[in-house]
């Protein structure tokens, strides 16, 4: 693999970067040897959490399987930023076959790796949340049940972003898109739609299943790390801010990661063979409207006469997820 | 040479095994099943190995895992028919494109509604334009032969090969065949060399997107590379030939064309029936001969116009119908004669399975013969029952589901509507 020198590095978080450390406690992207998996120079937006979560996600996994990796990628936004022909950011070999299929082209890979005898290739399938909650549903329930020896990673920046900003299964209630238009006395997406795919997944009973953000890439590729380790279908789904679709200051990317995960409205965890075996507790809580406020898929719950009981409904979510996965410790709130 | 007895399903079968694929992936559908049950078995017993049978939840991910086993070098194989291969058509267009040489077999099937398993080619004529190379068997002994050369054509093109056989008259028909030993196949067959491949030690991005600066020249090349089958199909043949001892393939099969006054095109298992036809009617002095078309795609324009030049007229018998327009294959034998001042009729039969009978071939011929077949032709279609049917769309403003009161005029369903 060609060596391409780092260029830089994240400093100023608790999370990477840190080369006081000692060298087995310092993360992947602080290594000057890292892969740089994902070049720079695609053309992402400013601020994109998709290409952040990516390169981190799968500089990890080239660390944890010994650069031994072929990843397939759905179409969507990281295919399409990634690879506009002749050119391409990857350092891994990489595979753009459908929108719908990439959970089902791992498999083949994988398949393909275990009657070379190639077992030790790691295979991931990666796409957005469009790709893995609507279209790609079937094929990525297929790869979960038969428990292929994949890992599936979901970007989830909650719409179809490459097709300019249209609703999917993953958009949370009362945010705007596309085609969930600030019309009538609800604007934005209904409530009680969508799909919750880390548990959908944790419900095929397979191996490994996480939830991660971008606000936290320590987490992240501790993650990745492990799931590359275990034989059989991984999930791991990243919360991946999208400054263009949210209308969200490019600079806010990782404050908005780490405010929805402080707010409890993405709750980060782990979860083996079905069972959640541990949570990432909130630090500070913070109100869902802190999140809000930031986004301007949101903004009209905040006009002249503020949507208070719809906000009230996001916040009941948050605090639902605090309360059944236990984000926060006992007594240590309220 | 070992003579053996058996199902066209099995056959192929063990065609397929004998070609040494590393990872073979379907979803059931008839009268594909026993193709993939029977490789199943095979993997599953240790038989066949080393390779991975993967079950899948739809023809779509069947495709799927096909593409990304091929693209990581592994010679990847899968079966299907009807609506299976309307299911997977988006993968279809994608393997082709991403030049991925995997084998599929088309047990060719009439696609719904209505629903039915018969046999006609509806199916893999849906998907002429697809970019795969579609070659038609016409017995199951060539069902199984194509399959070996399948394999070699695709791996030397990069490109993915259909091999059509109907549905249920070969897949379900015991008939003695002549199998191949390993060692035949593997003097035929080399391994598979994939042109790109995803190896960590030489990373590749493949299937990048690209825009109009270069699209028109990678479709060009797609097309370009189906001409270079034009040539390698023959000489496939031939080399087959030296090795298996038989005929197998090509891209026409010509009998008792030389002569001829008229020509049947026809592709598939009914080459059979129609080749008895021309025997007895060549027996009462009728010069009559047919071509069958085995390499559908690409379409041997050339090789087509040879062999028909010299007649008086053609008629193209096919069990695919261009709704709108008429037959399917006879739109690419129009345009191999273009120029030339022969009739061509098109004959629309066997759809849906109904059976194509050697007495109303006769008929048709004769009719032929005359010149008194019409420009199109829906072989032994019930007048009767299309004119109460457009009686009853007369006077009423809803008719119903069409196929249900068709039923209902043939009688099957009447007791309980009565
Ligand atoms: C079968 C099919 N339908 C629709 C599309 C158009 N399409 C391409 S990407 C995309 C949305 C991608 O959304 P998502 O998976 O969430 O990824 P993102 O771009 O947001 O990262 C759509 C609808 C397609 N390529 N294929
Ligand atoms: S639209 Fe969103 S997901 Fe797509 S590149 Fe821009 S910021 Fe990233």
């Amino acid at each position: 693999m060609p060596f391409q020198p780092v260029k830089f590095y994240q400093t100023g978080t608790f999370t990477v970067g840190n080369r006081l450390l000692a060298p087995e406690e310092r993360s992947v992207q602080a290594n000057m040897q890292r892969t740089n998996s994902l070049n720079s120079g695609h053309r992402a937006c400013q601020g994109c959490g998709e290409a952040l979560g990516a390169r981190y996600a799968i500089d990890a996994a080239m660390n944890a399987s010994n650069r031994r990796l072929i990843a397939a990628n759905a179409t969507g936004c990281l295919e399409v930023f990634s690879t506009p022909y002749p050119e391409t950011s990857w350092q891994i070999p990489w595979l753009h076959s459908l929108f719908g299929n990439t959970a089902a082209v791992a498999t083949g890979i994988a398949a393909a790796m275990r009657a070379k005898g190639r077992r030790d290739v790691r295979v991931i399938a990666q796409g957005g949340d469009g790709g893995t909650t609507d279209i790609g549903f079937g094929c990525l329930s297929g790869m979960f049940e038969r428990n292929d020896d994949v890992l599936y990673i979901c970007y989830d920046n909650e719409a179809y972003m490459n097709t300019g900003v249209q609703r999917s299964s993953a958009t949370p209630p009362a945010a705007r898109t596309a085609t969930t238009m600030p019309v009538g006395p609800e604007p934005g997406n209904v409530f009680g739609q969508g799909k919750n795919l880390p548990q959908i997944a944790m419900a095929h009973n397979i191996p490994y299943v996480a939830t991660a953000t971008v606000a936290d890439l320590h987490d992240l590729e501790y993650k990745v790390k492990k799931a590359i380790g275990i034989r059989g279908a991984k999930y791991i789904h990243i919360y991946v801010p999208c400054p263009l679709g949210w209308g969200a200051a490019s600079h806010d990317t990782i404050k908005l990661a780490r405010l929805v995960k402080e707010s409890g409205l993405f709750p980060v965890y782990e979860a083996e063979h079905g069972v959640v075996t541990s949570v990432s507790r909130i630090r500070k809580r913070v109100p869902v409207e802190d999140y809000l406020r930031l986004q301007r898929r949101f903004a009209h719950l905040f006009g002249k006469v503020p949507a208070v009981a719809t906000i009230a409904r996001i916040q009941a979510m948050a605090d639902h997820n605090i309360r059944k996965f236990g984000l926060i410790e006992e007594g240590a709130d309220r | 040479m070992s003579l053996k007895q058996c199902e066209g399903s099995r056959a192929v079968a063990e065609a397929v095994a004998l070609c040494r694929p590393e990872v073979i992936c379907a979803y059931p559908i008839s009268p594909q099943t026993h193709i993939v049950e029977a490789l199943g078995e095979m993997v599953k017993s240790g038989e066949l190995q080393p390779c991975e049978f993967i079950n899948v939840e739809s023809e779509f991910a069947a495709m799927s895992v096909a593409i990304g086993a091929s693209a990581a070098g592994a010679r990847a194989y899968t079966a299907t028919a009807s609506q299976g291969l309307l299911f997977m058509v988006e993968a279809v267009y994608n393997a082709a494109g991403l030049g991925l040489p995997i084998v599929m077999t088309v047990a060719n099937r009439a696609i719904g509604a209505p629903i039915n398993i018969w046999n006609d080619h509806s199916d893999s004529m849906s998907q002429r334009d697809c970019g795969w190379i579609q070659l038609f068997a016409e017995t199951n002994q060539e069902a199984l032969d194509l399959h070996i050369q399948a394999f070699r054509l695709g791996e030397e093109l990069s490109l993915p090969v259909m091999v059509c056989m109907d549905g249920f008259i070969l897949t379900h028909a015991y008939e003695r065949v002549d199998m191949p030993t390993q060692a035949q196949v593997d003097a035929y067959l080399p391994p598979f060399v994939p042109r790109q491949v995803l190896d960590p030690d030489e990373p590749v991005s493949i299937g990048a997107m690209v825009g109009p600066e270069a699209f028109t020249e990678v479709r060009y090349l797609a097309h370009a590379k189906q001409m270079q089958a034009l040539e390698l199909i023959p000489q496939h043949a031939a080399e087959f030939r030296k090795i298996f001892a038989r005929d197998s393939g090509g891209l026409v099969r010509p009998y008792r064309c030389e002569d001829a006054e008229t020509i049947v095109v026809a592709l598939g298992s009914v080459l059979g029936t129609i080749k008895d036809v021309v025997d007895e009617m060549r027996d009462e002095g009728h010069k009559i001969g047919v071509l069958g078309v085995v390499s559908f795609r690409p379409f041997p324009l050339a090789a087509v116009r040879d062999a028909l030049q010299a007649a008086r007229r053609v008629v193209v018998l096919e069990k695919s119908l261009a709704v709108g327009i008429g037959g399917i294959v006879s739109t690419d034998v129009r345009m191999a004669l273009s120029g030339l001042p022969l009739p061509t009729c098109t004959v629309i039969a066997g759809l849906g399975g109904r059976a194509i009978t050697k007495a109303s071939l006769h008929n048709l011929l004769h009719q032929a013969q005359r010149d008194e077949l019409e420009q199109l032709t829906f072989l032994d279609l019930d007048g009767k029952l299309i004119e109460r049917h457009l009686q009853r769309e007369k006077q009423m403003r809803r008719s119903g589901p069409l196929a249900e009161n068709i039923l209902r005029d043939v009688g099957v369903v009447a007791a309980r509507i009565a």
